[in-house]
């Protein structure tokens, strides 16, 4: 598995997300109030609703376009929606981030 | 095939034979109904508090548009039938809808009764009828001059309550020496009249109206002894009369109703009537209850279901006016034959009449205190002999067998098959079972699952005692909306205990208040951030991250994740000079769409995140601030051109806006808040569907406040006049500083308005000029805080994090 760098944890605001542009569309990675690393497709399963922008609590964000809520840990939307989007592994070394880039490969291939 | 069903009238009646049929036959008929009003089916009884301003009409409908589409009933809004032709069977609308029917039902209620005395038609003479009436009543109440109504009966006596507390002065003419002399006796009749006059309302009884005089509209009443009441406003409520003109034209049997059987069928058997219209063995009725036991037995026989047939009974009448409780039942005349227990107790007015025959109660009045009524009904109707408790019947059920005086211990004591409302027609035991069987726990349930205190709504406490007897402690009727799932606390007491614990940051509202999830949800978050920012203007650092994203990147997300901008147009006026710069920024960025908002400024659609500051550092060169348009802040300030060039303006109505939109931008508020200035009661800015809103007039300022126009339409209230701008701009400061500090996130004023009442807001804004001006600083001190433009901010630097993204990665690896 290839670890790509893409900068140190204190880019992203805690309780916030940062986007990653990669040649299959925008990845947003996301720190929880305790600093927990998560990243999924920007991209909700409902209308494509960017989800770095939308609110995050807990190990969730909520969809800044029809608020659903999106757990950061399985993609998966919680509550009565149904749906669900792309998870890719992150790794923390000390400050810096890396996702997995065989993860982006596969989608690509 | 299906069957066409034709009904002619959309009132309480055919509606409630709908609702049966619906549930009982769903698919045996095509219904078609003509509604001569130009609305759907709502709670006539009603109409009373929507005068007095306790309810409003949106509360009172009984079936929404969408109850007609989602059975598939065709509504003719608007249309009234003109002919019947029975031998094609077919109705004719007089907009020349013509439509064939297998069954036809005919609704067509009452008219109201028109004395025919000069002057009946001129304008500002009105009945009490429908919806009409009371916005017409409404309408002249904002003039506060004097009202009369004609008639001291139930009708004329709601109109009166309801008329003067819109403010008008207001007499009652009543023919006969007391109010109300078909259901109460003169006792009761005059603490009735007494109870009336302690609200400030005039009556005269033995009044015989001669005339109505004026010259092109109403200007006063003549009595027959030459009297001339002075009045801008007469309203007739002496009467309905069954409305059966059109059923006298098709040729059926028509008496004083329209002659029906026991079963609702006229003489003609493809058509039914029911309702006020009908005649049934030589009665005709105006109350709910013995209509909706008429809809329930058409529809057994539209249905052909199982025999019911119409008995005659009964039926209490009770006043809707509030604070005057009165009972009255049966038949209270004197006779020899019958004999009468009395109990009286002047000092608390009240006023207690039983008549009895052969030990039997027959009729009942009660007046201030009406709590037994169901029970003095309850032993009429099982013609209980009352011999063994004759001593005390009159103290009520209570002091019977030793029972206590709780409310409570009386509503258990009733027997199951005692009813409760009246109206629907619905038993005790109907209640409690479907409070067990169907595990309701609040009174919206019970309404919804039986009917009970749905209509007229004076049998709440009995249905509320009954939840307390049945779910015990389980049963909290104060209980309050959570604010979402993270706590069991309402809106109002967070907002409470943020101010009285002095908690500033949202880990302390959360640790203090014992949060159940450790950082909240997207709508928790935002509210308390917002509730920080109101009460800590100066201590409390926004958390940007409980922000919705158009409160952190200060535009506006469209569905493709792009960004519109609309930058501020000060009371809607631009220049050549702005427009340019505007010009410029959307070629140089190629932004797609321009467009002009209903508040009157400019919108730019489909910018790229990325350009956000780059756009907004061009708009800033030109003299532009952000326009708040994606807040829940102060959005726009409409205006109309006013004194300066329109020749009706009285004032300056786009100075004014601007000046308070300069003063009032960039404040946070639990909503968005839209203004508009008028320059004259032509209302060109549309100032009385808005948040808060000014129509200028020659003696001043007229203030509006809560008004709508977005998911509920709804003209605003009346805050008061003002002589000048700096006494104008202070109220509209004070107004929403009250709203800032009192309402809940996301409620917009108009909601906050009718949840604190518009008399309490007017009090302390208005009346109150000490609290007026302690409002009013607090906005200035918070404004010290909040009038930074966020736009500004951003091209300096300000959360550059959020504009860019943090890395680009894998484009090389993906080309390998």
């Amino acid at each position: 598995m290839t670890w790509i760098a893409i900068g140190s944890i204190a880019d992203i605001p805690p309780r916030g997300a940062r986007c990653v542009a990669t040649p299959q569309g925008k990845v947003a990675v996301f720190r929880t109030a305790d600093d927990q690393v998560y990243a999924i497709d920007d991209h909700c399963p409902h209308k494509g609703g960017p989800l770095s922008q939308g609110i995050v609590h807990g190990a969730a964000v909520t969809c800044p376009l029809h608020n659903w809520v999106i757990s950061l840990e399985t993609g998966k939307a919680l509550g009565a929606d149904e749906g669900s989007v792309r998870t890719i592994p992150v790794k923390v070394e000390g400050e810096r981030l890396f996702i997995a880039l065989e993860a982006l490969a596969s989608k690509a291939a | 095939m299906t069957e066409k069903l034709v009904i002619i009238g959309n009132g309480m009646a055919p509606g409630r034979m709908l609702e049966h049929l619906l549930e009982a036959a769903p698919d045996r008929y095509a219904v078609t109904i003509f509604n001569a009003e130009p609305r759907v089916n709502y709670d006539r009884i009603m109409l009373s508090p929507v005068l007095s301003g306790e309810k409003e009409f949106e509360e009172i409908v009984i079936h929404g548009d969408g109850w007609y589409i989602k059975h598939g009933i065709t509504l003719y809004k608007g249309h009234r039938i003109v002919g019947i032709d029975r031998e094609a069977k077919t109705v004719t609308s007089d907009h020349g809808v013509t439509e064939a029917y297998d069954r036809l039902v005919i609704a067509t209620g009452s008219v109201p009764f028109i004395i025919p005395v000069p002057g009946k038609d001129l304008p500002g003479v009105l009945s009490y009828r429908d919806l009409d009436d009371v916005n017409a009543m409404l309408l002249a109440a904002q003039s506060r001059a004097k009202a009369i109504v004609i008639g001291g009966g139930l009708l004329g006596l709601e109109a009166a309550a309801g008329l003067k507390e819109r403010g008008m002065d207001v007499t009652v003419l009543h023919v006969m020496p007391t109010l109300m002399e078909r259901q109460l006796d003169p006792a009761a009749g005059y603490l009735l009249q007494k109870a009336v006059e302690a609200r400030g309302i005039k009556v005269m009884t033995k009044a015989n109206t001669k005339a109505i005089v004026g010259n092109g509209k109403v200007e006063g009443v003549e009595l027959m002894d030459g009297t001339i009441i002075p009045a801008t406003l007469v309203v007739m409520a002496v009467g309905i009369r069954p409305n059966s003109a059109l059923a006298k034209d098709a040729g059926l049997e028509v008496n004083r109703g329209i002659v029906v059987d026991d079963c609702m069928q006229t003489s003609d058997p493809a058509i039914m009537a029911l309702g006020e219209c009908a005649e049934v063995g030589g009665h005709v009725y105006g109350l709910v209850a013995p209509l909706y036991e008429m809809a329930r037995v058409a529809a057994a026989r539209l249905t052909d279901g199982e025999d019911k047939r119409f008995v005659h009974s009964d039926t209490p009448t009770k006043l809707k006016v509030t604070g005057i409780d009165l009972y009255s039942l049966g038949d209270f005349a004197d006779g020899d034959d019958r004999e009468e227990i009395i109990l009286r107790d002047a000092s608390a007015g009240i006023y207690k009449r039983v008549v009895l025959q052969d030990n039997r109660i027959i009729g009942t009045v009660l007046f201030g205190e009406t709590a037994d009524g169901a029970w003095f009904n309850d032993l009429k109707k099982k013609a209980t002999d009352i011999s063994e408790m004759r001593d005390t019947l009159i103290f009520g059920q209570a002091f019977q067998g030793g029972v206590s005086s709780d409310p409570l211990a009386a509503v258990a004591a009733l027997a199951d098959d005692a009813e409760i409302c009246g109206c629907n027609g619905v038993c005790k035991g109907k209640i409690t079972g479907a409070i067990t069987g169907k595990g309701l726990t609040g009174l919206d349930d019970v309404r919804a699952n039986t009917k009970a205190s749905a209509s007229c709504g004076s049998c709440t406490g009995l249905v509320e005692q009954l939840l307390k007897l049945t779910l015990g402690e389980a049963y909290n009727p104060a209980a309050v909306q959570s604010m979402c799932g993270c706590t069991s606390l309402g809106h109002d007491d967070v907002r409470r205990l943020i101010k009285a614990k002095g908690l500033k940051t949202i880990p302390a509202v959360m640790q203090e208040l014992e949060w159940k999830t450790s950082c909240g949800c997207a709508k928790c978050r935002p509210a308390l951030n917002y509730y920080l920012v109101c009460d800590w203007p100066d201590q409390y650092a926004d958390d940007y991250q409980s922000r919705f994203i158009n409160e952190r990147v200060h535009a506006n997300i469209q569905k493709d994740g792009t960004y519109s901008v609309v930058p501020r147009m000060w009371g809607g006026v631009t220049s050549a000079g702005e427009l340019r710069a505007i010009a410029d920024v959307v070629d140089k960025f190629d932004i797609p769409m321009v467009k002009v908002t209903g508040g009157q400024r400019i919108d730019m659609l489909g910018i790229r995140k990325e350009d956000l500051p780059a756009v907004w550092a061009d708009l800033g060169k030109a003299g532009f601030v952000s326009g708040h348009a994606y807040a829940k802040g102060l959005r726009t300030v409409k205006t109309c051109v006013g004194s300066d060039w329109c020749r009706f303006g009285t004032q300056d109505s786009t100075g004014l806006g601007i000046r308070i939109e300069k003063f009032m931008w960039g404040s946070w508020t639990p909503a968005k808040v839209k203004m508009a200035v008028s320059g004259c009661p032509r209302n060109c800015a549309e100032a009385t569907c808005k948040d808060v809103g000014v129509v200028c007039v020659d003696s001043g300022y007229e203030i509006h406040f809560a008004g709508a126009a977005g998911l509920d339409i709804k003209g605003t209230e009346v805050l008061g006049l003002v002589k000048t701008e700096d006494e104008a701009l202070e109220v509209i400061v004070a107004l929403v500083q009250m709203y800032r500090e009192q309402a809940r996130y996301l409620e917009r004023i108009y909601k906050w308005a009718k949840r604190i009442g518009t008399a309490e807001i007017k009090k302390q804004v208005l009346d109150d000029a000490e609290r007026r001006r302690t409002l009013f600083d607090r906005f200035v001190f918070s404004q010290k805080f909040a009038q930074v433009d966020p736009w500004s901010e951003r091209v300096s630097g300000k959360d550059k994090h959020e504009f860019r993204p943090m890395a680009s990665v894998g484009f090389a690896e993906a080309a390998e």
